[in-house]
């Protein structure tokens, strides 16, 4: 009983990160730029995220540090992408490469150091429930912020004038254009954003999650968050659903392992890989609702008068 | 303020000058990367970019180290001109090593040995099979399922790196290896022939080469090779003149899988001997931008492949001579693919100075036109 309430606390961590990138992505892509650099801003905003934290010791300038690192790093892109019509494509992988090799660089000094554990938020009167409590109700407050940011991200953009307008430059950027909307400033804006949202989701990482520095400490999360958006349908909700899926599955080779089960580490550790690939190729299996969903001018630059 | 300016046609001169500019200002921004670190940035440039062609020895190590650059960029070039997005080359190099390792610790268990070399080309197709059907599994859910090659070949590549561990940690550890996790070493009798004497040097380079002059022909003189660019450039034409993109799709990811398995497999076979979870210091990425850098032709990739591999050993160089950080090598070769595509702006785009205002009405009418086709 016990166990579980524990498994169900580490899912909710471990898909935190995942569905607060996963929102970043969404609003890019609803904004018609795909940024395949998701890991790279990721690793970038974990390792000064890091820095911040074992200097301040403050978790919301740890936070602001990755925010801040995702979007700058996010900026660069946007400057080529939205800037100088580059290819979407290479140059979000090239925002991925240059972000691992940065990190591995900056990070060398904070290999081996280690930040103390985060003090839980006890939700007051409900954490005290038992098996309710510890499952749900002691969390490091970012993961409660995830749950606002998704109502947030629905509300910004199903509800109100300015997401509409995003989605109008993500579906058809010409007639935006032609409305008067300045089409570039919106992706640039929207490229930031989501830059600094897996920003925050990187630090979480490396300040509450892991909390120490390794290379290539995000693993494959930047990837596993771009297929979130396709998982989701781009829809901010099924984001949310879909992190907490994956991360259940990233905690669940440890709860296999914990329960005895005869099976190698490392072939556990596939697990959550493995899922993406088979939730991916299933929701995708249907091409007509993919392209029902996806904004319609996703990954296609946009020059005015060009 | 600065506009650009559509070419009419893009410029050739610039297709070929944007890799040397954005290699110059690649070397500006480690000069000032150096200065910034307090090293002397004429010293730092040269443990880049000329102590690794310094002698024989140095030259064979950036030889042997562009080998599995050259043999993955080349298939990647074949995929990125037929607009497949593999990104995975990693995971099929990692698995041409395991399956061109697998197939020579079976030959070294079953104490079937021969003169030195003479099982290496059974190893290596081994490594191509490994590769290509690694890739395989990318194209059958690209094709089957529609899911992106993008994040299926790319989470294949952590898959495969756990695969790699499980093997060389379990079943396939070294009983007699300390408990470190490697294999047993190789019988000679699977190991890649030496090219050069006193190097490290193996024949690898040499399969390389012909495998460059192959990619050539395929790529520029045969009606298959043709048939995928074209579905790659334009893919509404090549439907229109029947070409299959099925049949791309597949002959690219099996094409460049195998090259990846077959890089595996001789770094396997060449210079390790062995399987050791790090098989690969991230080849199949770094691949990416010796494709991207090289044109995606052949020959540029034979360049680029030589220069991303001296970055390389000067990274190991700084390493061990400045005290620098191994990972600068990466931000290098990070920044080298960021401003090669911001210089590849100036192959389809002039830059203009331009002080009178902005011109709205001209550009805003013909939207508005559009829109009121779609609207009707």
């Amino acid at each position: 009983m016990n166990e579980i309430a524990l498994l169900i606390a580490a899912t909710l961590a471990s898909g935190t990160p995942l569905a607060v990138a996963g929102l970043g992505l969404l609003l890019n892509e609803k904004a018609g730029v795909l940024n395949l650099g998701a890991e790279g801003m990721m690793l970038v905003a974990a390792i000064a995220g890091f820095a911040t934290a074992l200097a301040t010791g403050s978790d919301v300038l740890a936070f602001a540090a990755g925010a801040g690192a995702g979007a700058l790093m996010a900026a660069v892109f946007a400057l080529l992408v939205i800037g100088l019509n580059t290819n979407q494509y290479a140059t979000g992988l090239a925002l991925s490469l240059f972000g691992g090799g940065f990190s591995a660089f900056v990070g060398v000094s904070f290999v081996g150091k280690k930040l103390e554990d985060r003090v839980p938020f006890e939700v007051p009167g409900l954490a005290d429930i038992p098996f309710i409590g510890p499952a749900f109700f002691k969390q490091h407050w970012m993961v409660y912020v995830a749950i606002a940011l998704v109502l947030a991200m629905s509300w910004f953009l199903y509800r109100s004038r300015a997401g509409l307008v995003l989605r109008a430059v993500g579906e058809s950027p010409e007639s935006a254009h032609a409305l008067g909307y300045p089409v570039r400033l919106i992706r640039f804006g929207a490229v930031l954003a989501g830059g600094a949202l897996c920003g925050v989701a990187g630090a979480f990482l490396s300040v509450v999650y892991a909390p120490l520095w390794v290379e290539g400490l995000v693993a494959g999360r930047g990837w596993i968050a771009l297929a979130l958006t396709t998982f989701a349908t781009w829809r901010p909700a099924r984001v949310l659903l879909g992190a907490y899926l994956f991360g259940g599955v990233t905690m669940l080779q440890f709860a296999l392992q914990g329960a005895g089960v005869e099976v190698s580490s490392q072939l556990l550790s596939m697990l959550p890989y493995l899922a993406t690939i088979v939730v991916l190729a299933l929701i995708s299996r249907n091409p007509l609702w993919i392209r029902i969903n996806m904004p319609a001018s996703l990954g296609k630059p946009f020059h005015p008068g060009a | 303020m600065l506009k650009l300016e559509a070419r009419p046609q893009p410029s050739k001169v610039m297709s070929l000058g944007s890799p040397l500019i954005a290699l110059a200002l690649t070397v500006v921004l480690a000069s000032l990367l150096f200065i910034a670190l307090g090293k002397d940035p004429v010293r730092g440039l040269s443990i880049f970019f000329v102590e690794p062609l310094n002698g024989l020895r140095a030259t064979a190590e950036v030889l042997l180290k562009a080998t599995p650059l050259m043999l993955c960029a080349l298939g990647l070039a074949v995929c990125y001109r037929a607009n497949v997005w593999n990104i995975g080359a990693e995971g099929q190099f990692l698995l041409g090593a395991i399956t061109g390792g697998g197939v020579a610790l079976w030959l070294t268990s079953q104490g079937i040995t021969g003169a030195r070399g003479l099982y290496s080309p059974l190893v290596l197709l081994a490594g191509v099979v490994g590769g290509a059907a690694w890739a395989a599994v990318t194209a059958v859910l690209r094709d089957r399922f529609n899911a992106s090659e993008i994040l299926v070949s790319l989470m294949l590549v952590y898959v495969a790196q756990q695969f790699l561990n499980f093997l060389v940690f379990g079943p396939w550890k070294d009983p007699m290896g300390f408990n470190f996790p490697q294999t047993k070493t190789f019988d000679a009798s699977t190991w890649l022939p030496q090219l050069l004497p006193g190097t490290r040097l193996h024949w690898g380079i040499v399969v390389a080469l012909v495998m460059v002059a192959v990619f050539w022909v395929f790529l520029f003189r045969l009606y298959r090779g043709y048939q995928l660019q074209v579905g790659g450039l334009a893919p509404a034409a090549a439907r229109y003149a029947g070409f299959s993109a099925r049949k791309s799709l597949w002959t690219a990811l099996l094409i460049s899988g195998g090259m990846a398995g077959l890089a595996g497999a001789m770094e396997a076979a060449g210079p390790l001997r062995q399987l050791t979870p790090h098989v690969s210091t991230g080849y199949g990425f770094t691949a990416i931008i010796v494709c991207f850098v090289g044109r995606l032709h052949p020959v540029g990739i034979v360049l680029s492949s030589v220069l991303l591999s001296m970055m390389l050993i000067g990274g190991e160089l700084g390493q061990s001579r400045l005290g620098l950080p191994n990972a600068l090598t990466g931000v290098f070769q990070g920044s080298l693919l960021f401003l090669l595509l911001a210089c590849d702006t100036l192959i389809t785009y002039r830059v203009k100075w331009r002080s009178a205002p902005r011109a709205v009405a001209p550009t805003a009418a013909p939207a508005a036109a559009q829109l009121k086709e779609v609207q009707s």
